[in-house]
């Protein structure tokens, strides 16, 4: 075999037919590289447009309609007198929730829900992904505990309220210990199934370039994973607000009333259109912050290529 | 067996840049078993192979030849059951047949990668990158994530990636395997370019036997299950080469008929 190998014409072969012509060697690839990358180019600058006001126009119209529904139905319903001086008109509550946003008490207790948001929410992110990074990376903390953070996950915030009662009793931190045991398990399993979808050939690239243990992990494995735990902190923020509002209205704490806990208020007063223009404001609350995640998510993912650009 | 005058295949080693220096490759005896008792499977067997330093070795071979198993041993990313493997002291680089670029980066970015890692300084990193991009004919391209890119410029920033890790031995594990035949070819000519100028040192697996000849100093054909190393082909002809020259026609032909022996004593 090494002998049939070895008897071909190799002399021969250097001097002309194996060796290129000399326009084919360095500016030559360089040309045909080029050429190459332009024709490859093409195909992903196609996609058309859309204006922004048209696609603002897109998006709006079809809640328009769903809004226009809704306040025909309510509309209907107080004039058939279904649940009378419970049930009040649009107009009412529309002008009371005017009446409420101008008055400075809304604002300091729009406030102090906010506050209590920020320091729940990322008090749970930092538990959260402290837990699930541990967890995805130890597998006896695995099978310890993996199960129990999906256990608590399904676990309705309220039922937190007697513990967080027990410990912190009426107080801002009962709240956010409510937000943190709601909302930590839902980062915790997003961050542990952010590591586990990491694709292999990605870390084995980043060993072979020499990233090992934590570098790995920081340069490599966590910046994999954030797509998916995006997923787990949006779902992780549902479950804070939910505990935040129940926490509220469940907990009154001196001087310091927030959203929920001024929905109580009028729920025991009676002031059923400052109730209903409350729930309208949370409501708000809760679409804009989606609104947020969602233009995070898409700026994340068109970062991945994991968005079709051209529909951009 | 009586070779031929050798023939000057590239740069004497005078004319490049001092950078690490090419090690050579020792493989004694290596043998690799995965799995224990019974259901145990040797993927390589008795393995003994050297390669020069700068040296360009191809290694050939059908499917569960176990190549990608030598090729982490060498890298030094799994360790033999038995026999011994040498690869010198300084950084392995490694090219898959996926780019695998990071997508969360840039592709400078990705390109640093490797700097950032050795604690390089921001300034000099991003001159490196530039410069090594630049040189993948992908200087404009820096700024850009690796999905606006196509398959094979993918590939070119994967090579400039390995090529900042400045290693003196690069491992290639059917890098261009993924590509369509005219971008194949042109990475063909900047890949024996890259070495011809710096010098590494290359093993390379590849299905391809043309692709091999087109390449490779010398061809080691490796037979399957266990891998074994059935023959070497020392490929003499000058360079640069043309995949679609008669030679390597013929020299691909010798050592697919023995390749397909090999794959024949499997058929039972």
């Amino acid at each position: 075999m090494l002998d049939e190998a070895a008897s071909l014409p190799a002399p021969a072969a250097s001097a002309a037919p194996a060796t290129r012509a000399a326009d084919a060697s360095g500016p030559g690839l360089d040309a045909e590289l080029a050429g190459l990358d332009a024709l490859d180019a093409l195909g992903t600058r196609i996609g058309t447009r859309v204006p922004w006001p048209r696609r603002a126009w897109r998006a709006t119209w079809p809640k328009l309609i769903a809004v226009g529904l809704i306040l025909v139905i309510w509309e209907g319903a107080v004039r058939a007198h279904w649940k009378p001086f419970i049930l009040q008109t649009p107009r009412t509550v529309a002008a009371q929730l005017g009446e409420l946003l101008r008055t400075a008490v809304f604002w300091n207790e729009a406030w102090n829900t906010a506050q209590r948001a920020l320091v729940g929410y990322a008090l749970a992110v930092v538990i959260g992904t402290a837990v699930g990074t541990a967890v995805a990376r130890i597998p006896m903390l695995r099978a310890g505990i993996g199960s129990l953070i999906t256990g608590m996950q399904t676990m309705p915030s309220v039922l937190w309220f007697p513990l967080a009662y027990m410990v912190f009793g009426d107080s801002s931190s009962a709240i956010v210990l409510m937000m943190v045991l709601g909302a930590a398990p839902a980062v915790a399993n997003g961050v542990i199934s952010g590591i586990d979808q990491v694709p292999p050939l990605l870390v084995r690239a980043g060993r072979v370039l020499g990233a090992r243990g934590w570098s790995l992990q920081r340069r490599v494995v966590l910046p994999a994973a954030v797509p998916t735990v995006l997923g787990g902190l949006k779902q992780a923020w549902a479950f804070a607000w939910h505990a935040l509002m129940a926490g509220e209205f469940l907990i009154q704490v001196g001087g310091q009333v927030g959203l929920g806990g001024r929905a109580d208020n009028a729920l025991t007063q009676g002031y059923y259109a400052t109730l209903v223009a409350l729930m309208i404001v949370i409501v708000v609350i809760g679409i804009v912050v989606d609104m947020g995640f969602g233009r995070l998510d898409r700026a994340v993912r068109r970062r991945f290529g994991l968005l079709d650009t051209s529909r951009g | 067996m009586s070779l031929p005058e050798p023939v000057p295949s590239r740069v004497p080693p005078t004319d490049r840049p001092s950078r690490t220096p090419a090690p050579g490759v020792h493989l004694d005896g290596v043998g690799r078993r995965f799995g224990s008792g019974d259901t145990g499977v040797n993927a390589l067997a008795d393995i003994s192979l050297t390669v020069a330093p700068g040296e360009f070795v191809c290694l050939v071979g059908a499917s569960g030849c176990g190549k990608s198993t030598l090729l982490a041993l060498v890298a030094g990313l799994d360790r033999p059951t038995v026999g011994t493997v040498e690869a010198g002291d300084g950084p392995v680089s490694m090219l898959f047949q996926e780019p695998a670029l990071f997508p969360w980066l840039t592709v400078a970015a990705n390109v640093e990668l490797p700097l950032r890692l050795r604690g390089v300084g921001a300034v000099e990193r991003r001159a490196v990158a530039a410069d090594l991009l630049e040189r993948v004919r992908l200087g404009g391209s820096g700024h850009k994530r690796p999905h606006e890119l196509s398959g094979g410029m993918r590939q070119r920033v994967a090579l400039a990636r390995a090529l900042a890790q400045d290693a003196g031995l690069l491992l290639m594990d059917e890098p261009f395997g993924a590509l369509d035949a005219i971008t194949r070819d042109l990475l063909h000519d900047e890949l024996e370019q890259l070495w011809a100028e710096r010098g590494f040192t290359v093993l390379f697996v590849t299905h391809n036997v043309r692709e091999a000849a087109r390449l490779g100093d010398r061809i080691v054909l490796l037979t399957s299950r266990p891998g074994r190393v059935a023959a070497s082909y020392p490929v003499t002809l000058g360079r640069p080469r043309r995949i679609d020259s008669p030679e390597i026609a013929d020299l691909a032909a010798t050592v697919t008929d023995q390749l397909r022996s090999e794959v024949r004593r499997h058929a039972r």
